[in-house]
This record gives C-alpha cells, structure tokens and sequence, in this order.
C-alpha cells in the first residue's frame, strides 16, 4: 500500500510539472497586459523541438534549452503581432495555437513511434534515502526542481522586486506606466517571450519525461488548462501551484481508476480533467469582485502610445 | 526604422478588402519558401496544392463538400465575433450535432421515410445548441470564460462520441470496429450534382448564408450585435442586453456548428465513428476573420480554406507532402491576415532619414 501510494504520489508530481511552467509563463504575460491564448501551440512546439533534440543530440539538457528557445520564438510571432502590429490578442493567439498545431506536427512526422529513456532522476545525496519523503521529494528530473524554484523565483520577482512592480503596473494601467515614462511595449515583449520560454519547457518536460516520446497533439488541451490556472489561481504564484497539482491529481486519479478497472468507461474518466477546469473556473469567476480584484486591468487591451 | 504606424482618422474600407488579399499573396509566398527548405519543387508543390484539386468537375464538388461545414460554422461564429463572443468550441458543438442527427439515423435505421432527415436536421441543430447553452450559461449566470468552457466542452464532446461508437452503438456487424451502423437511404443527404458528391448539405449552407445576412443587415437583433460588438457602453445605453447577446451568439453558433455535424456524417460520412471532423470547428475561426465577419466574406473565405484542405490531399498522394501542411499554411493565411489588418487602422509612413520621427508615430 505504501508503495503504491509514493508511486501514485510521484506521478502526479510528473503530472503537474509541465502544468506549472505553462501556467506560470502565461501568468506573467498576463500581468503584464497581455492574453496569450496560443499557449497549447508554444507546448507542442517545444516538445517536438525538445524531443527531436534528444533524438538526434543525445544531450537532454541541450533538448530542454532547444524546447525553451523553440516556445519563445513562436511567441515572438505573437509578440511582433499584438505588440507592433496592434492585433487583436484573442485572434492572435488563436492563430497562433492552431499554427503550433500544424508546425508540430510537421516538424515530427519523422520522430513518431521513437522512444526515449526519459530525463534522469537526480537523487540529492542523504536526503534521498531519508525513510518516508526520501524518494517523494528528492529523487527527481531536474526539471521538477526547475519548476518549485520557478513559482519560488516568480513569487519573489512579483511581490519583492522593482521590476516586477514595474510588470503590474504595465499590466494594470499602461497609459499611466507609459505617462511615467516605463517602455510598456519593451516590457510587454519580454513578458510574452518569457510565458513563450515556459510553455516550451511546459513541452519539453511532456515529450521528454511525462511520456518520453512524440505524439500529433500530446498536449491533449493542457495549454488550456494552464489558461485556466491562471484564472484559478487569480494571478498568484503559490496558488498556480496548488491548481497545477490538484489538476495533476485529478489526471493521476483517471489513469489509476482505468488502470484498477474501475466500472467506469475509459473515455468518462478521461473527460474528468476537462470537466474540473470548468467547475474549477465557474466556482472563481461567480465572484466578480475577486476576478475584478486580482486580474490585471490593461488585459487583453492594446496599447498604442498616440491613442 | 524604416516606417512608422500612423493612426487614419477614419477606418479604411478600401484596406478591409484588399488585406485578405495581400494576405494570401503573402501565405503563398512563404508558401514557395517553406517547400523550397523541406526540399519539394515549389512550383509543382504550389499546383498541387492549389490547382489540380480543382481542375476537374469531381473536385470542384468536393471543394463544395469541403467548405459547407467551414461556411456553415464560419458565418455562424461571424456573429458572436462581431459581438465579442468568443466561442471557441464549435468543434464540440458539431460533434453533439453529429451525435444527436447520428442518434436520429440509428433510431430510425429500419424506417423508410421521407421525415427521418427533417429529423435529423433538427435533432442535429438541437443537440449543438444545448452544448453551446452550456457556455452561454455558465458565462451570464457565473461569469465564467466562454473561451475556455466551450473548448473544454470540446474534448468532453469528443470523448462523449467515441463512448457511444466504441460502446453501445457500435455497430453490431460490424467486426468490433468503433463505428456505427451505416446510415439508410432515407438518413442520407441527396446527392445534388450527379456523379460528384456533392449534397444537398451545400444548399442549405448557400441558405444559412442569406439568412444570416439577412439577419445582420436588415433585423433589430443583427443591429445590437454590431453596437454592442463595437460599443459596448453605447448599447447599454441604448438598453440592449449583453446577456442576450451572448446567448444569442452561442445559441445560433451551437445551431449551425450542430447542423455541420449532422450535415457531415449524414452527407460524406454516412455514419458515426470516432473522428468525423479534421478540426472544421476550429478552422471555422480563419474561415470566420478571413471572410471579415461578413456572410458573403465567409463564404469566399470557406472555399478557400477548403481548397487548402483537398491541397493537402492531393499534394500527400501526388508528391508524398505531409498532411501538416495544411494546418502550416491555415495558420499562416491568418496570421498574415491579422498583420495587414493594421492596415486597416492605421497607414504606413516612410521615414526619410532627414527628418526626425515626430511625436504620434510608433516605430515597428
């Protein structure tokens, strides 16, 4: 029992991973005034770059940084349009997503059916044999680390730093952000590339460790989900991180029920993510003043300076 | 930097018809650049893509059969566009549509009967709107994203057909694979040009069409989407209900998304199986910004991305070209669409470089 309840544990930890990097990165370009909807195109665009890094490299570190790059350029796409060529956001990223959709796919019509070992686990020396949590907490791929000190980093970066008041001031109010003189387009470039960069991590972690090979569409909607953590988690690191891992347990708890041969049809567990991040989203959005309260005000709005 | 953006006083309507063109000018040049790196002979690339599908009368129908669903869904989400909308779940909607049409046909497998497509049309037409209330509730009784409770819906509808084909419709003589039974004589759409495939699907959709034009142009209710779409303050002034714009927009979007799925597995499918659409719902969305949310618009617009449909096609069997291109270039078309769209509000200003940019003018 007690090692089926640390293996349970351990894969929604892989679960949730990849949830968290897209979801945080969409955060950011959030706050900052922008509504990247093209996030499930980034993640399928960095995990066939990643993957095909790993295929024909061998290095996986090599394959994480290309999965990285990959997600930012796409984004970069979305940048030079919302921001320079005043288009709408929602269009946009629509676009975008079913951009990455048909790139992905293009690009890894040849790495179907490959298999790849998956990211090594890295234990931290004494920590990991501890009885109990050893092998729970710190027996890990690098990336799952990556991920706690990603929310730790941006937490800090919001709340602590000048920069990031900076951030949310653009994002709250770019006409007086830009009045005081703060590039809000400058700004808002790097905000986009940066939620770019971690939905390709997002990616590269889904095609190299959550299921270590390339499928058409293996992101199977969490760029949505990740859309919706945002909202969930009304625009706050730590709870970004909550939501990441109640979803991953919801996704964990499908796989277990049809692997136990639950009485229930396949195909209505596996709706079960989906119908969660709707009653996730109507449960937070009932309260107006919340959203109101805690979403960027400038959000989906363009800026043009002479408007 | 070269040019600046400089905002027009007044919108360019001359700009709104010709950005979709040069749009499409630019599309097939990246086009030639894209075929050129994965190594194809981009001339014979580009023909294959874009002439042989229609160079006969069979392909030509098939351009039809192709873009009905793509119109049908395109002029539909035109609307709830143009009133800020944005229902994003059509697929879903028409996999409903697909599901209860499909359901009517398999009910009534036995009988013979000029009622069963009527029927099916309404069954169809019903089943995507209750999919597509589901958003539209959740948005004006808890304020819930419409974006991300219609796609959700998307993958539960998905999810909800292949329930139904792998398990209690599944045909029973049909070797254990997850389809239905195949649809009577009398739950199939007619043909309408003999000797092609073309169905009486296309016709209902060159309906819709001037029926939501009529709608739009000519109905108090086409009035407020417009007013609330583009001035949202202006039409609560004016006392028009954003509520029932949005259940409006949703209800006629999950209608015609419906009628699509219906129309599909009535008309080229001829019964359920877990995949009946590459992807129509979304695709509508181009279809929709590329016919400039304008019925007439939609339905160039339609045949278009249907082209780049059977392109796809033919260019896979004739040069072993990946099906992925398709996709590529759908994604492209739009976003070199909504680049020129800038267009449209604003003109480009050469910068002499004499002179220093003056105040109002944003240097891209």
């Amino acid at each position: 029992m007690y090692e089926i309840t640390i293996a349970a544990l351990l894969t929604i930890i892989t679960a949730a991973t990849p949830l968290v990097y897209a979801a945080i990165g969409e955060m950011i370009a959030e706050k900052s005034g922008v509504l990247n909807l093209g996030v499930e195109g980034m993640i399928l665009v960095g995990a066939v770059c990643g993957f095909a890094t790993v295929h024909f490299s061998g290095s996986a570190t090599l394959a994480i940084l290309v999965g990285l790059v990959a997600g930012a350029g796409l984004s970069l796409i979305f940048a030079v349009l919302v921001l320079g060529f005043q288009a709408t956001q929602v269009a946009t990223g629509l676009a975008l997503t079913i951009f990455g959709v048909g790139v992905s796919a293009l690009l890894g019509q040849d790495l179907v059916g490959i298999a790849y070992d998956g990211l090594p686990k890295i234990s931290i020396p004494l920590l990991s044999s501890l009885p109990l949590f050893g092998t729970l907490l710190f027996a890990h791929d690098i990336m799952v680390y990556g991920s706690f000190i990603l929310v730790i980093a941006t937490a800090w970066f919001l709340r602590r730093t000048r920069a990031g008041l900076i951030l949310r001031a653009v994002g709250d109010s770019h006409d007086a952000a830009h009045a005081i003189g703060y590039p809000v387009i400058r700004i808002r470039y790097m905000a986009i590339l940066f939620g770019g960069a971690m939905a390709g991590l997002s990616g590269a972690y889904l095609s190299l460790a959550y299921s270590p090979l390339w499928i058409e569409n293996m992101s199977a909607g969490r760029g949505w989900i990740a859309l919706a953590l945002v909202v969930f988690a009304t625009w706050r690191p730590w709870r970004v991180l909550v939501g990441a891992y109640l979803f991953g347990g919801i996704t964990i708890l499908q796989l277990h029920a049809q692997a136990l041969g639950v009485g229930v049809p396949a195909q209505v567990m596996s709706m079960l993510p989906y119908l969660a991040t709707i009653v996730v989203l109507v449960m937070i959005s009932r309260d107006n003043n919340k959203i109101k309260l805690n979403a960027p005000a400038c959000i989906g709005k363009p800026f043009h300076p002479t408007s | 930097m070269l040019f600046s953006l400089v905002k027009r006083a007044e919108y360019s309507r001359t700009m709104v018809y010709v950005s979709p063109l040069i749009a499409l000018v630019l599309t097939l040049i990246s086009g030639i650049i894209m075929f050129q790196v994965m190594g194809a002979d981009p001339a014979k690339a580009l023909y294959a893509f874009f002439a042989e599908p229609i160079s006969t009368k069979y392909g030509w129908a098939e351009l039809g059969v192709k873009a009905t669903p793509l119109i049908l869904i395109g002029v539909a989400l035109s609307v709830g566009f143009r009133a800020g909308v944005w229902n994003i779940g059509a697929e879903g909607q028409l996999t409903l549509g697909a599901i209860c049409g499909g359901g009517v046909a398999l009910w009534f497998y036995q009988v013979d009967s000029a009622f069963v497509l009527p029927l099916m049309i309404i069954a169809g037409a019903l089943g995507g709107m209750l999919w597509a209330a589901i958003p539209a509730f959740l948005k004006t009784r808890f304020n819930a994203n419409e974006i991300l409770t219609s796609l959700m819906l998307s993958y539960v509808a998905i999810l909800l057909l292949s329930l139904l084909v792998h398990g209690p419709w599944r045909d029973p003589d049909g070797f254990n694979f997850p389809e239905s039974r195949i649809f009577s004589n009398s739950a199939t759409l007619p043909v309408i040009w003999p000797g092609t495939r073309l169905h009486l699907g296309w016709l209902i959709t060159v309906a819709a069409v001037i029926t939501v034009w009529v709608i739009m142009s000519k109905t108090i209710i086409g009035f407020q989407v417009n007013v609330i779409g583009q001035a949202p303050q202006a039409g609560r002034h004016a006392g028009f209900s954003v509520k029932r714009m949005i259940w409006f927009s949703l209800l006629l979007g999950g209608a015609m998304a419906g009628l699509a799925g219906m129309i599909e597995v009535s008309g080229p499918i001829g019964q359920l199986s877990p995949s009946i659409s590459p992807g129509y719902g979304f695709t509508a969305i181009i279809v929709a910004f590329v016919g400039r949310l304008h019925p007439v618009g939609v339905l160039f617009a339609g045949l278009v991305i249907a082209l780049s449909y059977l392109g796809g096609e033919s260019a896979q069997i004739t040069m072993n070209l990946p099906l992925a291109v398709t996709g590529v270039f759908q994604g492209m078309l739009l976003f070199f669409l909504l680049a020129c769209d800038v267009l449209v509000a604003y003109r480009l200003k050469f910068d002499s470089p004499f002179t220093s940019p003056a105040r109002g003018r944003q240097h891209v």
